[in-house]
């Protein structure tokens, strides 16, 4: 699929500020305008695609590179997955589908860009280094967040929808008063465009001008909502109303997540302000793994996204351009096949948290209501000495 | 008589009251083809069609705000909360809107809106999905708040809060949804704002709402066999309060323990301690003692048996009442 941009001068961002807003009639309330564009590198036959606004120049390494973060993060959902099922977790929500939108982003990260996630975003975190073990934690119940944010610049999972966009845009506006040359990105869902912070969130980002990329992963369900429940115009246009650019990309394109990111943050710590990305992708698996989607959608949207596949294109552009060998693709499903065995028995090996660690960290001072709670508790819990407990 | 989980039984309330009466709607996240994640609403949408029981956008304060103004024209909005700790973006619209505005219209308006919150923990899982944040709701004047903790209840209750013309939060427990119970449909109920003892015994008296009335059904069985004898009420109505059913018991008793998920500290205990302190000071041999969760924020899945108050700490409570 060939797209046709608009031909403009100007910063690949403007520039689609310029064309969608030619493209938003006075009578668009039902997105019936112009279809909606789509920023496509590599199609998922696996042909690489021109852009006239956005290009990436990767080096086979480079690309070998990507399909091996892909393939893993993949390995490490499905194990997640598994163990949740054999009840070592207590939920899971699987990224199946969105890899390519969360390495894509997640790569186009400098070390000194800050990223906030939901809870979903266990790609994003492989791409901040944080061990997957780690993200464990709070599915497993024996933390709440089991990472330092401020050492791989990843903040904590946040639950409460759509909450962290206002945090991302406080963070951003330090980085802005500090002069420092780094921006935020934010991760959000479809459904979270709905929450009032999220909208108060772009408003401040617009009126402040903060250094902020609105990462939205359309996976066109919030939980059972489609998202016409949500939004009746293409989520990228919203960013319009509020003052900045708006774009949409392929989501199951690794290249096209890379290069439109890369731009957006550019362009955030060159203090040009905020871009809203919706990466177009689906949610493949379940909810989370409480949920059971064939109450409310038909199994043959899940086929037809199963064609544009993620890993797929990339394992194809990679054979077909005779970057990879058979030797590459086998290594990489050992290297997987490891991790995943390493992540479980890691996973099993977490201990439980000391039921007294209940009054950790609540308060970084001194609290006298919890040290009297604490000290009854463990007194309580001395009577059952010896017996179960 | 039929045997219902809790789940189904305020299923069957929800789809009862939609048939007496066509102004009431249901609204929510997931509340249509799926039935709500609890599977509380199941069936509804199939029933009534969508614009009686609507999947609303991603957005809590949206809700509850538009609620009200359905309500304003006249409809009976029963809105379902997804989990407790996704009604404080709702909290404005709960707290400087649906509580204040019958008063502000000097009683011109009514704003029958009822609120479903499933609450409470138990269940295993992550963090602002096992919260109890009733106290927050019984500190607000204008709201009406219960608590339901079994089929029964759950059936006549909800009925009772979408004919009731003031705004009710209704607490729903979860971990109890699976429980089952005979209902009579078509018995009368109690009143809605009235406690019910579900246990009379003589030497203590228990005070419980939601999910923590089994496990006080529990203890109080427990300890029968070693010749204690537990009062358990089941409170019901948490704002207001059926204070003369609990003062009548405790003048009874001279014991009192309240037992709640929520943090004991500024919880609703203290409110019932502080009230049976001023009506049935002479009758007490004991204080009041209350048995709840810690100040804390709720822990992580696998401490939360240690912070719940389960039949042992409900009855090292009530232990520590003969200790005066
Ligand atoms: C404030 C709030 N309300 C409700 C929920 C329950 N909930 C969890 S995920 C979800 C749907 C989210 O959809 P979307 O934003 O599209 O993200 P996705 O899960 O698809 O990645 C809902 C309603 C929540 N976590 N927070
Ligand atoms: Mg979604």
């Amino acid at each position: 699929m060939r797209v046709n941009w608009p031909n403009q001068d100007g910063d690949p961002i403007s520039t689609a500020l310029n064309a969608q807003e030619r493209h938003v009639t006075p009578d668009a309330s039902r997105g019936a305008e112009a279809p909606p564009e789509l920023v496509q590198l590599l199609t998922p036959e696996g042909e690489r695609v021109e852009h006239p606004a956005y290009d990436i120049d990767l080096t086979p390494e480079e690309v070998r590179d990507l399909y091996r973060d892909l393939v893993l993060v993949r390995r490490v959902d499905m194990e997640a997955v598994a163990l949740q099922r054999q009840g070592e977790l207590g939920i899971w929500a699987s990224l199946l589908g969105q890899e390519a939108a969360q390495i894509g982003s997640g790569r186009a990260l400098t070390d000194a860009d800050m990223a906030f996630p939901t809870y979903r975003e266990h790609g994003v975190a492989w791409c901040r280094d944080v061990d997957p073990v780690n993200l464990l934690g709070l599915f497993r119940g024996v933390n709440h967040g089991g990472w330092d944010p401020a050492e791989h610049n990843f903040h904590l999972y946040t639950i409460v929808i759509g909450s962290q966009t206002l945090h991302a845009v406080g963070y951003a506006m330090g980085i802005q008063r500090d002069g420092a040359d780094a921006a935020t990105i934010v991760y959000f869902g479809d459904g979270a465009t709905s929450q009032g912070d999220v909208n108060e969130a772009f408003i401040w980002a617009s009126v402040f001008n903060a250094p902020v990329v609105f990462f939205c992963q359309n996976n066109q369900w919030a939980i059972s909502e489609p998202l016409e429940k949500q939004s009746k115009i293409p989520l990228y246009r919203r960013a319009s109303g509020f003052g900045f650019p708006g774009i949409r990309v392929d989501g199951n394109d690794v290249f096209a997540c890379l290069a439109v990111t890369r731009q957006a943050l550019k362009n955030a710590r060159e203090g040009q302000g905020p871009t809203l990305i919706e990466a177009f992708t689906y949610r493949m698996g379940a909810h989370t793994t409480s949920d059971d989607p064939t109450r409310y959608r038909v199994a043959g949207e899940l086929e037809a996204w199963k064609l544009k596949d993620p890993i797929e294109r990339v394992k194809a552009y990679l054979f077909k351009n005779q970057l990879a060998d058979q030797e590459f693709f086998d290594s990489i499903e050992a290297e997987a096949a490891d991790l995943g065995r390493d992540v479980r028995k890691r996973c099993l090996e977490m201990p439980d948290p000391h039921p007294l660690e209940i009054f950790d960290h609540v308060y970084s001072e001194p609290h006298a209501l919890l040290a009297e709670e604490r000290a009854q508790y463990a007194a309580y819990l001395e009577g059952f000495e010896g017996s179960e407990r | 008589m039929s045997t219902l989980t809790l789940a189904k039984a305020i299923n069957e309330g929800l789809r009862t009251a939609m048939e007496d009466d066509s102004k009431v709607l249901v609204m929510g996240e997931d509340v249509g083809k799926l039935g709500g994640v609890f599977r509380v609403t199941d069936g509804l949408q199939k029933d009534f069609g969508e614009s009686r029981v609507i999947d609303t956008p991603l957005a809590e304060s949206g809700i509850i705000g538009t609620a009200i103004g359905l309500a304003l024209r006249g409809y009976r909005p029963v809105c379902e909360i997804q989990f407790d700790g996704f009604v404080f973006p709702a909290a404005d619209q709960i707290i400087t809107q649906l509580a204040k505005m019958p008063l502000r219209s000097l009683g011109k308006l009514k704003l029958p809106v009822v609120v479903r919150i499933p609450c409470g923990g138990g269940i295993g899982a992550v963090e602002h999905h096992s919260e109890s944040p009733e106290a927050y709701f019984t500190h607000t004047g204008g709201l009406r708040v219960v608590a339901c903790s079994n089929p029964v209840d759950g059936f006549h209750m909800i009925q009772q809060a979408i004919r009731c013309d003031d705004p009710v939060i209704f607490f729903e427990p979860k971990r109890r949804y699976w429980e089952k119970a005979e209902v009579e449909k078509g018995a009368v109920p109690l009143a809605f704002d009235r406690g019910q003892v579900l246990r009379p015994g003589t030497d203590v008296t228990v005070l419980a709402y939601g999910p923590m009335v089994k496990t006080c059904l529990e203890a109080a069985a427990a300890v029968a066999e070693e010749g204690r004898s537990l009062e358990v009420i089941d409170l019901r109505s948490l704002n207001p309060l059926d204070t003369e059913l609990i003062f009548e018991s405790v003048r009874k008793t001279g014991r009192c323990v309240i037992a709640h998920e929520a943090p004991v500290y500024s919880g609703l205990g203290a409110e019932i301690a502080a009230r049976i302190t001023e009506a049935c000071f002479y009758n007490l041999e004991a204080p009041v003692l209350r048995a709840g969760g810690f100040s804390t924020p709720y822990p992580p899945s696998r401490l939360e048996d240690h912070y719940l108050p389960d039949l042992d700490r409900v009855l090292d409570t009530v232990d520590r009442t003969f200790a005066f």
